[in-house]
């Protein structure tokens, strides 16, 4: 017998699966007959022989998938201080924009004189997120955050190789950083070396001036970083990285604490890849789409992607500008196929700035970090916050108790028992017991007072009622799950239930 | 203060609780000089003057449903979507939720992508799909990290045909620029030729061979001799596939294929000018170690119920960090449920009959276009829904002319293969009508007599 036959018969079903739902025969939505005269087939030996997907009406379709979201948190359900991820509240009205027929309906390749709006767009966005972020040059293309990331370590590898430099191979990195930062290194075969936090929460100037040389590729860097701290250094930091002939990535995971702040390009960055998805209310999607794109200073421009967008024939009262798709002199090459995520990342984050505006961006930022200093002010008595100064937009504080068996888990699984969704937990990796708090600037006094209050009640439950935490969650739809189980048997599939027996 | 739920008198309260007097009080770190720039953007808009705005920006393209007919594939495909899709596409629980971390609260993504796990896995003939990836181009570009991390680092060479989509193959050399690869096929020149002149260039050094299946050009090749040449020399084969053509072709499975991927926006995701899609990722269960990407597989929870979460984490760049096969974090989750719910929607008669229509009406058009003075299919091999025509005139010119009279042609295959000026590749879809397609050939047929 195999695995998933066994898990399916000993476990109690909550919700069959679309492939136990098909009944052979049924019907869902049907396409036309055809209107043209008939062709044969290719010849048998080309064709599949059997096709064993579910069969099913629509509305055993609709059913199935509202009995699944059901079981979903969501940001329109509530609270999801989800450290890292920025899980702001996503406008209905980008769901609407997103989807006019005049984006939804654009073939990629179609002539750029039908499509004139859709550059038009892009153009703009790339304006703005140059004015927002103080670089010289933005790429659109990147699909999602670590994506834009690759992209830099690209461009910044073919920057060294372009004067010649070749002995650069080392990438710095902060212990506190995103695993992303050195898997994206990994790609190109550099080699990562680990900079500690000091004290404060800051890069340790010392250990980074001790690794600084001419094998530097250059410095990833999160500001502010993964504990929510802006570096008070961070102008050192900078030079010290370009003293040695190195460029500064800034990681722009945590971008939506700096808007109408300061500019990364300001302090003295090269490249730094934008989360549309985070900072700009692109929804988060279950695990994306999201959108990466990068922007880069003016040593890097000629490095970017390709295609970007540019005017070639300057419009003036009467007419618009030509935009097409123009190439970098020394462009590292194409990222994706097409042009980056447009429909539904560049349109819902258009649509977002444009109704923000200057003033509305700066508002963001300063709302955000006002929310997570409110949150750890209300919580630092009862929980450690191991680096405690005022934060940005997020903060970790340690989700252990002294003489106590209760973990970070343990307290994240028991809020969900008051209907919230729980903080990021076990990262960063240099505080034990992390709980990473990032509350949004959507979110308004009353949440932020339920959930502190839900936090410090925990806190009392770990002490008298530990077993509450330990089993927790309780009025969850499911419990915690068997994960050693999932990756020992690696049941990834289902079938037919017929076809059980031939898929083995 | 655009969707910010906090009072002024609520944010002076909290304001006191915190310790400072002002929002600027919270900003000591930043440098001074560059505190507070003044950000040059147009004024904000309102919801009622962003949606005008945005409107207009629309409306001033002119799209393939209301103003153009459209011949053009290559890559991205026109077809209908049913109503079902965005309206479970449009479930908030779904579209802002994230990357099911919690697991007992998540069980809708975790099912729902467990469930487009195995309607790829049935559809390609693989044992098994992960999550998602970006795009077809990059789900490729993963399956070369694949077999990179296969064979450690030891084999460097892909052999790649020329017929894998031209943007598919600058993004492999954009992924690989820090691996050294040596690349072989890839020559314009041989793209007439038939799969088995890869067979030369695979020896003990290759670590993939990369085709496509129907090729660039349309053409349906079957490649399980190509594929038994390669594994005879310890290679692997990746497949980059069209899922509607998957829906009536023989499987790359069947043809003992290592790795399928492709671009699965035909499968329930707007033409949308380019983005996003869904890559789709199927292989063996004995790559799944070296696969990139998120995983769901199958356990049961605390209280004895069946349910689904992340797993095999240990191979993501969380844990692995620069030892993992690739930096990938997010997948294409809620394009995902897209397809899943595409493909359960028209179930398995409802897809045949998207394939036959496809396949019908492409043969239509290339028998009734093949009949006009100058025009000819430049290939003998069978098609599946596009396919090449040799025009009289370079295809760019006779793409102005359909313009001229609203209709997109097809893309020039000059644009990436210069030997092929005369070349347009036409793609024939359901969305397609006789109608359309009779209109087409009377076009061409007085472009010709001009």
């Amino acid at each position: 017998m195999n695995n998933a036959a066994s898990a399916t018969l000993s476990a109690k079903i909550v919700e069959p699966t679309i492939f136990e739902l098909s009944s052979p025969g049924r019907r869902g939505v049907k396409m036309p007959a055809s209107d043209v005269p008939t062709t044969a087939l290719p010849p048998n030996h080309l064709l599949r022989s059997d096709l064993p997907l579910p069969e099913l009406a629509e509305v055993d379709v609709v059913r199935h998938y509202m009995k699944l979201s059901k079981f979903n948190y969501s940001v329109d359900d509530g609270f999801y201080p989800l450290g890292s991820c920025t899980m702001k509240y996503n406008p209905k009205i980008n769901e609407d924009t997103c989807r006019l027929p005049g984006f939804l309906f654009t073939h990629p390749l179609q002539p750029i004189e039908t499509v004139q709006g859709n550059l038009a767009l892009m153009f703009e966005m790339q304006e703005w997120l140059k004015e927002i972020s103080g670089f010289e040059g933005v790429t659109l293309q990147p699909a999602a955050g670590a994506h834009g990331e690759f992209t830099g370590v690209l461009m910044m590898a073919a920057y060294h190789k372009s004067r010649g430099d070749l002995k650069r191979t080392k990438m710095l990195i902060p212990d506190a950083a995103h695993g992303t930062n050195p898997a994206s290194v990994g790609m190109l075969g550099f080699t990562v070396i680990t900079i500690p936090s000091d004290s404060r929460g800051n890069v340790d100037l010392e250990k980074l001036k001790a690794a600084c040389d001419d094998t530097v590729v250059g410095m990833m860097l999160t500001n502010p970083n993964t504990l929510g701290m802006f570096d008070e250094n961070i102008e050192k930091v900078v030079n010290m990285v370009k003293d040695c002939g190195g460029l500064m990535y800034g990681d722009g995971a945590n971008l939506n604490a700096l808007l109408g702040i300061v500019r990364p390009g300001d302090l003295g960055f090269d490249v730094m890849h934008f989360n549309l998805h985070k900072t700009f209310s692109v929804p988060h999607g279950g695990g994306g789409p999201g959108s990466g794109p990068v922007g880069v200073s003016q040593r890097l421009v000629d490095f970017l992607p390709s295609p970007l967008v540019g005017i070639v024939e300057e419009g003036d009262d009467e007419t618009a500008p030509l935009y097409d798709f123009v190439t970098p002199k020394n462009s590292i090459g194409r990222m994706k196929a097409f042009h980056g995520h447009f429909g539904g990342g560049l349109v819902r984050a258009y649509t977002y700035i444009a109704m923000h505006g200057p003033d509305g961006l700066k508002d963001i930022s300063q709302y955000a970090v006002l929310n997570a200093n409110y949150l750890q002010a209300r919580l630092r008595d009862t929980y450690k916050i191991p680096y405690d100064r005022i934060c940005m937009h997020e903060f970790v504080m340690e989700g252990q108790f002294e003489g106590s068996d209760i973990r970070a888990l343990d307290i994240a699984k028991r809020l969900m028992d008051y209907n919230f969704h729980p903080p990021t937990n076990y990262f960063p990796l240099i505080v034990h017991e992390a709980l990473m708090i990032e509350p949004t600037e959507t979110e308004n006094k009353d949440t932020l007072d339920r959930f502190a209050d839900a936090l410090i009640k925990i806190a009392e439950e770990a002490k008298s009622q530990p077993e509450l935490l330990h089993d927790a969650p309780h009025i969850t739809p499911f419990g915690r799950m068997d994960e050693v189980k999932a990756a020992r048997e690696l049941v990834l599939c289902c079938w037919l239930p017929e076809n059980y027996d031939a898929s083995q | 203060m655009t969707y910010i739920p906090i009072s002024p008198t609520e944010r002076d309260a909290m304001l006191k609780t915190v310790g400072v007097k002002s929002l600027d009080d919270l900003f000591d770190a930043i440098p001074k000089k560059h505190r507070f720039p003044e950000l040059n953007l147009p004024p904000a808009l309102t919801e009622m003057e962003a949606a005008a705005h945005l409107g207009e920006m629309a409306s001033s393209n002119e799209n393939v449903r209301e103003h153009l007919v459209s011949f053009l594939g290559a890559g991205a495909y026109h077809h209908y979507v049913p109503s079902v899709v965005d309206h479970m596409l449009r479930r908030g629980e779904f579209y802002t939720a994230y990357t099911p971390y919690q697991p007992e609260i998540s069980q809708g993504t975790l099912q729902a992508i467990f469930e487009y796990q195995s309607l790829m896995a049935t559809l390609t003939g693989m044992e098994l799909s992960n999550a998602s990836h970006y795009d077809g181009a990059t789900a490729t570009a993963e399956a070369v990290n694949l077999a990179y991390a296969q064979f450690r680092g030891k084999r460097k060479k892909i052999v790649m045909s020329p017929t894998v989509h031209p943007q598919y193959r600058e993004v492999i050399r954009t992924y690989s620029q820090g691996m050294g690869l040596e690349e072989a096929g890839d020559e314009p020149t041989s793209s007439e030729l038939s799969p088995e002149a890869l067979t030369p260039l695979i020896d003990e050094s290759t670590m993939l061979v990369v085709v496509q299946y129907p090729d660039f050009f349309g053409r349906i090749h079957d490649y399980t001799k190509l594929i038994e040449d390669a594994h005879a020399r310890g290679a692997l084969v990746c497949i980059v596939a069209n899922p509607t053509a998957l829906l009536m072709l023989k499987t790359p499975g069947e043809m003992g294929a290592d790795i399928v991927v492709g671009e699965a926006q035909p499968f329930g995701i707007p033409l949308w000018y380019g983005g996003p899609y869904l890559g789709f990722f199927t292989t063996k269960k004995s790559y799944v170690h070296k696969m990139a990407g998120r995983l769901i597989g199958e356990t049961v929870d605390s209280r004895g119920q069946r349910a689904y979460v992340l797993t095999l984490t240990a191979r993501e760049q969380h844990i692995k960090r620069e030892r993992a096969t690739s930096n990938i974090c997010t997948n294409q989750g809620l394009l995902a449920l897209a397809a899943a719910v595409y493909m359960s929607t028209l179930g398995k008669q409802g897809l045949q009959e998207v394939a036959n229509l496809c396949y019908q009406k492409a043969h239509y058009a290339a028998s009734e276009l093949s009949k006009l003075d100058g025009f000819g299919l430049c290939y003998p091999d069978p098609f599946f829904h596009e396919f090449v025509l040799c025009t009289p005139k370079p295809a760019s010119e006779v793409n102005q002319y359909l313009l001229d009279n609203g209709i997109i042609g097809g893309y020039d295959l000059g644009k990436d293969y210069p030997a092929l000026q005369n070349h347009l590749l036409v793609a024939v879809t359901e969305m397609n009508s006789k109608n359309e397609i009779d209109t087409l050939v009377e076009i061409l047929q007085e472009m010709s007599h001009e």
